[in-house]
């Protein structure tokens, strides 16, 4: 019962399937309450699919299905009666290209908002700059709110992304391979930027990047073929693994 | 062995791979020739269709602008060729097009984003989608004609589904007042004679059903006079063939003949509407209305399948549902696309003849449209119709007519691609 209260999403002997291939197989773990969790593994091992299934995702692919046991708190991920409109404000996403819409920065961080609350102009303006602020964009964009946020560079365009699906207030932020498409700088600022929200959020980061999932998270799940092989903390994950392949991929070895 | 056997591979590729790279120097001179010819050619081909254009457009310009005129602009197609108008073409130009745009833009688009963000997730939902998408691209290469000849029976008589009543009367309709008219005695010549000052006058007698028989003229009867636009109630005498006719001409000018047949005349109102719609603006829009379809579902399409599936996924991971994703992020980014698509339609539209030939037939018009169901002309009719007559001014305004056309076609587009022009900055 004391796992409850600590544990953000909880899944037990979940797999899922697109079409006939078995993308997760008895998966079961629980992701903590306000900690980083990273996913690694090498590509198309289920980290991602695991992830879309935390809000959803995975229901705009058609041959996409699940069975087993997904929670967040008391909701069961994997019912269909599930509101899934208000799951996602619940659990933010951001995604491994930023997508900033064609609109205005502004635009793009009231756009969430605007969907689930009723705020007045000035309630509007101090949740984007909080949210660009949360960010760290703020500084950079304060001037130019207005202008057309595909003016940004990549990695100003990836934290607004963050900022705007922390305009919604999310409990949970996921986020698939934030980092795999900017240079080394916009990478730092987005990791010390997920130092800052670890206390609020609980994110689940899924990563290419050992050094990345070694730096910025509290718990390390190794993915292989569809299997949780290791799931346990950071510094055990990268310094005495349990398993062999663990240590074989964290050290390089394969994948 | 094997060593020795890997050795002459090496060396034997070694030597293909030198002999390649003397070829390509030898070779690069008459490469660059052939590429200079290709690109000669491409010039050569796009110039010969701006000529042709050029061509036709200084030709038309140079017989049709010195006719080009006030008159033109504002008069009806009169016989003399002086005084020949378009007014009731373009107009009825302006009316068939803006109605085709109003109907076909939702319902094409709505079609496209059916097709493209609604996906059925059912084998059999998706092998009817396929059909659609079949069946709309085949649509796009049916020759305008065939629209007409099914304009014809679905919009102008509607499968004859309103059947005939007892008076020869067909569908029903709202919004038309009937009157019967008749003629004072003054409008006969025989009686007008040596009567000088008596006005002709009309009289209206309303008519509670169209199919009614018609009035019979009697002494009191209510009846009405048109006077400053208002019908004014009017007391008239009926003089029966024993009668002698007034010899007073304010009298005579009231006087009816009680064996007058009157003639049926309808007003109609601007909201007048008929089922089945009839040779009227409504039918002629729905007809070009399937001609253009095709071609502003498939470009709308296009545009849908162009904006990139992160940003529906964006908006989707922030909660919103797929309603307010196609309103807030696909419908917006695909806009200037399906602008453009919409512009060479309707460019298609307004030029189309064959179509509204069978809709609207030749008829001589001589004012604008009043209603949807009005009968009207189009300029691509009205120039058809100048170019065949015998006389030679008749084609210099047909030339002219085809100015106008050109220009209301360049305003169309010119409007729609500033409209265009600034979605597309709102977005960059």
């Amino acid at each position: 019962m004391a796992n409850q209260s600590t544990n953000a999403i909880e899944a037990s002997n979940l797999n899922a399937w697109y079409g006939d291939f078995q993308a997760l197989n008895s998966i079961s773990l629980q992701i903590p309450k306000n900690e980083v969790t990273a996913f690694i593994g090498p590509s198309g091992c289920g980290k991602s699919t695991l992830l879309r299934w935390f809000n959803r995702m995975n229901d705009t692919i058609h041959s996409a299905s699940a069975t087993g046991d997904l929670r967040l708190g008391d909701i069961d991920l994997l019912s269909s009666a599930t509101d899934v409109v208000d799951l996602r404000r619940r659990v933010g996403i951001v995604f491994q290209k930023a997508n900033p819409f064609p609109k205005s920065i502004f635009e793009n961080v009231a756009f969430g908002p605007r969907l689930h609350m009723k705020l007045n102009k000035t309630e509007l303006q101090d949740l984007v700059e909080w949210a660009l602020r949360k960010a760290a964009v703020w500084e950079e964009v304060k001037d130019r709110l207005n202008a057309p946020a595909l003016g940004l560079s990549g990695g100003q365009q990836q934290r607004l992304c963050i900022a705007r699906a922390i305009a919604t207030g999310p409990e949970i932020l996921l986020m698939d391979e934030p980092c795999s498409a900017l240079d080394p700088a916009s990478t730092l600022a987005i990791e010390d930027l997920m130092d800052e929200l670890r206390s609020q959020y609980t994110i689940v980061i899924v990563t290419h990047n050992m050094q990345q999932a070694s730096r910025c998270s509290d718990k390390t799940a190794f993915f292989f073929e569809g299997k949780v092989i290791e799931f346990n903390s950071t510094e055990k994950i990268f310094t005495t693994p349990n398993a062999k392949q663990t240590e074989d991929y964290v050290r390089g070895k394969f994948g | 062995m094997s060593q020795s056997g890997t050795d002459k591979t090496e060396e034997k590729t070694a030597n293909a791979l030198a002999s390649h790279r003397r070829d390509k120097l030898r070779g690069s001179e008459s490469r660059m020739n052939t590429d200079r010819w290709f690109r000669r050619i491409c010039v050569m081909v796009a110039a010969v269709s701006v000529i042709i254009l050029l061509f036709l457009l200084g030709s038309i310009i140079q017989q049709g602008v010195p006719s080009l005129s006030t008159t033109l602009l504002t008069g009806t197609p009169e016989p003399d060729p002086s005084q020949a108008g378009a007014w009731p073409a373009i107009a009825g130009t302006i009316w068939v097009c803006s109605i085709c745009a109003l109907v076909t833009l939702p319902v094409g688009i709505g079609t496209a984003l059916l097709i493209e963000e609604f996906k059925p997730r059912s084998r059999w939902g998706s092998r009817i989608f396929s059909l659609i998408q079949l069946n709309i691209s085949n649509l796009a290469g049916v020759p305008s004609v065939v629209y007409g000849i099914l304009g014809l029976t679905a919009f102008v008589s509607m499968f004859s589904l309103f059947g005939v009543d007892k008076n020869g009367i067909q569908g029903f309709e709202v919004g038309a007042k009937y009157f019967d008219q008749f003629t004072n005695l003054a409008s006969d010549p025989f009686l007008s004679m040596g009567m000088e000052g008596v006005e002709e006058r009309y009289f209206l007698a309303p008519v509670a059903d169209r199919a009614d028989p018609p009035t019979i003229p009697k002494q009191g009867m209510t009846i009405f006079e048109y006077q400053n636009d208002q019908l004014n109630p009017v007391k008239i005498s009926v003089v029966g063939p024993e009668d002698l006719p007034p010899t007073d001409p304010v009298e005579l000018s009231l006087a009816i003949d009680a064996n007058a047949l009157p003639g049926r005349i309808s007003e109609k109102a601007w909201y007048y509407f008929r089922l089945p719609f009839g040779r009227g603006v409504l039918s002629g829009a729905l007809t070009l209305m399937l001609v253009i379809l095709p071609v502003i579902i498939i470009s709308s399409q296009e545009a849908l399948r162009s904006v990139p599936s992160s940003l529906r996924d964006g908006a989707r991971g922030l909660g919103a549902t797929p309603w307010q994703v196609i309103w807030n992020i696909t419908l917006p980014a695909a806009a200037p696309g399906i602008m453009t698509g919409s512009i060479l339609a309707m460019s298609r539209a307004i030029g189309e003849t064959a179509p509204i030939l069978i809709i609207a037939g030749i008829v001589y018009i001589r004012n604008a449209p009043h209603h949807l169901m009005d009968s009207y002309t189009v300029l691509p009719l009205q120039i058809y119709n100048w170019t065949s007559r015998p006389q030679e001014e008749f084609h210099s305004i047909a030339a002219a007519g085809i100015v106008v056309l050109l220009g209301i076609l360049l305003s169309f587009n010119a409007i729609a691609v500033i409209l265009r022009h600034r979605m597309q900055n709102k977005i960059n």
